[in-house]
């Protein structure tokens, strides 16, 4: 979201830079699943995912460059009858905000998807769907961004931000070096450590960090040509043009917000796979060659953080949205367009509603 | 899945090479209990390699002495009662240094105090046009074949690269029975003469290099030192055609006169790179070595990593070969033993001295071959752009060059760009040469580091690791919010 918000400023006719404290795209969305599903994102932000679904298809078009991003149907399914109802629910409540998924028939789900258990009982269907190659989304934005004369600082990580009269002075090291940075406005777009990023102006948002585990399979043979979930959204689902299948869907990994992922838990682990296995029967034969823990940010309501930060001047926040790599290039260009003076193209998302909020215990 | 407590051990061992053979020997002689793992099917590593299951020598044969001391360990093995898993691959181990296991029979766990990784090296070879075309394999591999089963590589072999493998390759072929087309070498004949001093005490290892080079001189196989291999094509004979050429001292292919040289085998490698799978996948502090390999975990003289409780051992820790990994293994059990309380101090002191020395002597020969075997900044400058680098995912010069200058400036980014070190392998076999690459654009070799070590350390098949199961017996948390 950092990304895209610098390049629709940089756009816009700002001058810009962005400072990471690693390499582009590292924590969270260059690590993720990819998946650009409607099945998944929460009911409320399907609007902003189904612009940005279409951000991300035409990404070589705005990017230069693309990520892979692959346009094929997606299926919610349910093995049980509480899944039935529950495939049921998620799909009315995502038609109401838009999104064209209809419950079908096992038989019907089969003829869009023939590598599918045969105890399946209903899916949802929708025909907007997909997936991009996550790893690719830093090299893509790195060639944009540069393309539109943003600074890019990597490796940079922020110690503090000044915030007075004279506007923001942003400090910061590069190879150990102390620096400084003034700066009229300043995005905050860390994703997890937002909460960390308003310390520094004094403002408190708490902010719960979920440790995803992703696994990735050793290239096979076409098995499956759809995106995958189950009822509960505890499970993607996809085989990319090279064969292999990555698995996700939210499992927990060890780590924190400090350490980032730090270990795969062996029990969610054989959870995910037998899951995988059990949706696509295949899979069986597959073999992991990678599992790895990308991180995932929820707010005390589930939705996104997109606006001013509350009683500072001039300093921005956006991000920290569930599904966030799906509606990311759309969430940068409205904070974009709020910054730029603009009516964005849908509304943003008011931080001060979550000021002291407590995240609600699981 | 077996996840009962009851696979609780002192100490875990995975390798049993001769480190990891010596340092269970060593800790059970101390009290600790001890469990062996290796992914073969018998004690002995490469260098002591066993025969496989149902061969036997036949009555009579020679027996060479890596054969006899690797009968031996085996037997130490069985008399000592050791618990060992063989044909067992450990696919991951927790930062709580659980270990979780995959053999014939499914999945396991276990749960260490202490774990020791001697997981020994994997052969590097430096890229060059036509290496991944059928009929190129490794050194290494070589002596696999004909150590297990007395197997040519081919009937008619150039064998090229670095390193002492050459020679033991070179005469092992021939005393088989092969014909060696040709030898390859990118060290001069003076590197080698200064390795001499290195063997002042090691008779035994004097005499083999002597008999091996009377032996390669007795066939009349022509030695080309301080040549490199360029290219291999397949040829309509079905053979393979070695175009062989001059390099310099850091084994940059020189201008000049090339030639090509008919086989049907080549064999090449250009040393070893220590195997720092489960230290990087536990995030351990390591140091880039070129003189012992390169990365390695940091450790202390008793195999004691920055990760409370793993301990490294043998070549995987820095290349010094297969005699001192045995001296070093019975050091690391005594450190195991002391920091677990089995032992104290005092009564370890004067075994741990006198192993320190053996193992410095010992080490002298080791790290001189590893010195000629390290990589070769020149060969890695002189990969041709189209040669494919990271084999796994066909990704080549030419986009590893084109991502660093397009701006990722570690190994991690680059893997995201390109792929490199994404495949089955987790850039086991890429990751030394893909680094020293983007070095050339970035800068130092540390700046670059390495591939974040990620589990599976072997690839694992899903229903490995799934076993049998009921939907009702997936665990599916609760859903997600709305």
């Amino acid at each position: 979201m950092g990304c895209s918000t610098a390049l629709h400023l940089a756009q816009g006719g700002m001058r810009v830079a962005l400072i990471d404290r690693g390499p582009l795209c590292r924590e969270a969305s260059g690590v993720n699943a990819g998946t650009l599903t409607m099945h998944m994102t929460r009911a409320a932000l399907i609007p902003y995912a189904m612009r940005a679904w279409q951000m991300w298809m035409d990404a070589e078009k705005w990017l230069g460059m693309g990520v892979l991003a692959t346009h094929v149907p997606g299926l919610t399914l349910a093995f049980t009858e509480a899944e039935c109802e529950l495939v049921e629910l998620r799909a009315k409540a995502r038609r109401e905000y838009g999104a064209p998924i209809e419950v079908i028939s096992p038989q019907r789900a089969r003829e869009i998807e023939p590598g599918v258990h045969s105890g399946l009982m209903k899916a949802g269907y929708c025909e907007i769907d997909g997936f991009a190659s996550a790893y690719l989304t830093g090299r893509a934005f790195h060639h944009a961004l540069l393309g539109a004369n943003v600074t890019v600082l990597e490796n940079a990580p922020v110690q503090a931000i000044d915030t007075g009269d004279a506007g923001h002075r942003i400090q910061f090291t590069v190879a150990g070096q102390r620096q400084t940075m003034a700066a009229r406005r300043v995005v905050l777009a860390g994703g997890v450590w937002i909460e960390n990023m308003l310390a520094w102006l004094g403002v408190s948002i708490p902010i719960k960090v979920l440790i995803n585990q992703l696994i990735v399979t050793e290239r096979i043979r076409p098995v499956m040509r759809s995106v995958l979930s189950v009822a509960n959204g505890l499970l993607s689902l996809k085989q990319f043009a090279n064969g292999t299948v990555l698995i996700g869907g939210g499992w927990q990994g060890d780590g924190d917000r400090e350490r980032g992922g730090r270990e795969a838990r062996p029990e969610n682990l054989i959870g995910n796979m037998r899951l995988a296995a059990y949706a696509v029967p295949a899979l069986a034969e597959a073999r992991i060659a990678r599992i790895w823990l990308g991180l995932e940010a929820e707010t005390a309501d589930a939705m996104p953080i997109i606006g001013d930060v509350p009683g500072i001047p001039d300093a921005f926040v956006v991000g920290s949205a569930h599904s966030g790599y799906t509606s990311g290039p759309f969430m940068g260009r409205i904070i974009a367009q709020h910054i730029l003076g603009q009516t964005p193209d849908l509304p943003l998302f008011d931080p001060a509603r979550l000021v002291g909020l407590p995240i609600p215990s699981v | 899945m077996n996840d009962s407590p009851g696979n609780m051990v002192d100490l875990l061992v995975i390798g049993a090479g001769p480190a990891g053979v010596a340092a269970a020997l060593g800790a059970k002689e101390s009290g600790l209990t001890v469990l062996l793992v290796d992914e073969n099917p018998d004690a002995g590593g490469q260098v002591y390699r066993a025969l496989p299951a149902g061969f036997a020598r036949s009555p009579g044969a020679s027996v060479s002495k890596e054969a006899r001391l690797g009968d031996q360990l085996r037997e130490s093995l069985k008399r000592a009662g050791i618990e060992c898993c063989f044909g067992h691959k450990v696919w991951n181990v927790g930062s709580s240094l659980r270990v979780d296991l995959v053999g014939p029979q499914g999945v396991s766990t276990w749960q260490p105090r202490a774990l020791l990784v001697a997981t020994g090296t994997t052969e590097r070879v430096v890229p060059f046009t036509g290496w991944t075309t059928p009929g190129v394999i490794g050194l290494a591999a070589a002596t696999l074949l004909l150590k297990s089963q007395n197997i040519l590589p081919g009937r008619r072999t150039v064998v090229a690269g670095a390193g002492p493998l050459l020679l033991a390759v070179a005469n092992a072929i021939l005393k088989a029975g092969g014909e060696v087309a040709a030898l390859v070498d990118l060290a001069s004949r003076s590197e080698w003469l200064r390795t001499l001093p290195s063997l002042v005490g090691r008779p035994d290892l004097m005499w083999d290099g002597m008999s091996w080079q009377a032996r390669l001189r007795w066939a009349g196989v022509p030695i080309y030192y301080r040549h490199g291999v360029r290219s291999v094509t397949q040829l309509d004979s079905g053979g393979l055609g070695v175009r062989v050429g001059q390099v310099d001292g850091v084994g940059l292919p020189l201008q000049g006169a090339e030639f090509d040289i008919e086989a049907d085998t080549l064999t090449i490698g250009h040393g070893l790179v220590p195997g720092t799978d489960v230290s990087r996948l536990l995030r351990a502090r390591h140091r880039y070595v070129p003189q012992q390999g390169g990365w390695v975990a940091e450790a202390d003289e008793g195999g004691r990593t920055s990760v409370p409780g793993l301990y490294v051992a043998g070549d995987g820790a820095g290349i010094a070969g297969a005699a001192a990994a045995g001296l070093q293994g019975k050091l690391v059990a005594l450190s195991c033993a002391l920091d677990l309380g089995f032992v104290k101090e005092e009564q370890i002191k004067s075994e741990r001295t006198a192993l320190r020395q053996q193992w410095r002597k010992s080490a002298r020969f080791g790290k001189a071959m590893a010195g000629l075997m390290a990589l070769r900044g020149g060969a890695v400058a002189g990969i041709e752009p189209g040669t494919i680098v990271c084999r796994c995912e066909d990704v080549t010069r030419a986009e590893i060059d084109a991502a660093a200058r397009e701006g990722a400036r570690d190994m991690n980014q680059l893997k995201a760009w390109t792929r490199c070190g994404m495949g089955p392998c987790q850039g086991r076999t890429c990751g030394d040469v893909a680094g020293a690459l983007l070095a050339q654009h970035v800068g130092p070799r540390e700046d670059v580091g390495y591939f974040t070590g990620r589990a599976p350390l072997r690839p694992i098949s899903l229903a490995e690791v799934a076993g049998d199961y009921t939907y009702a017996d997936i665990p599916i948390p609760k859903a997600a919010p709305l």
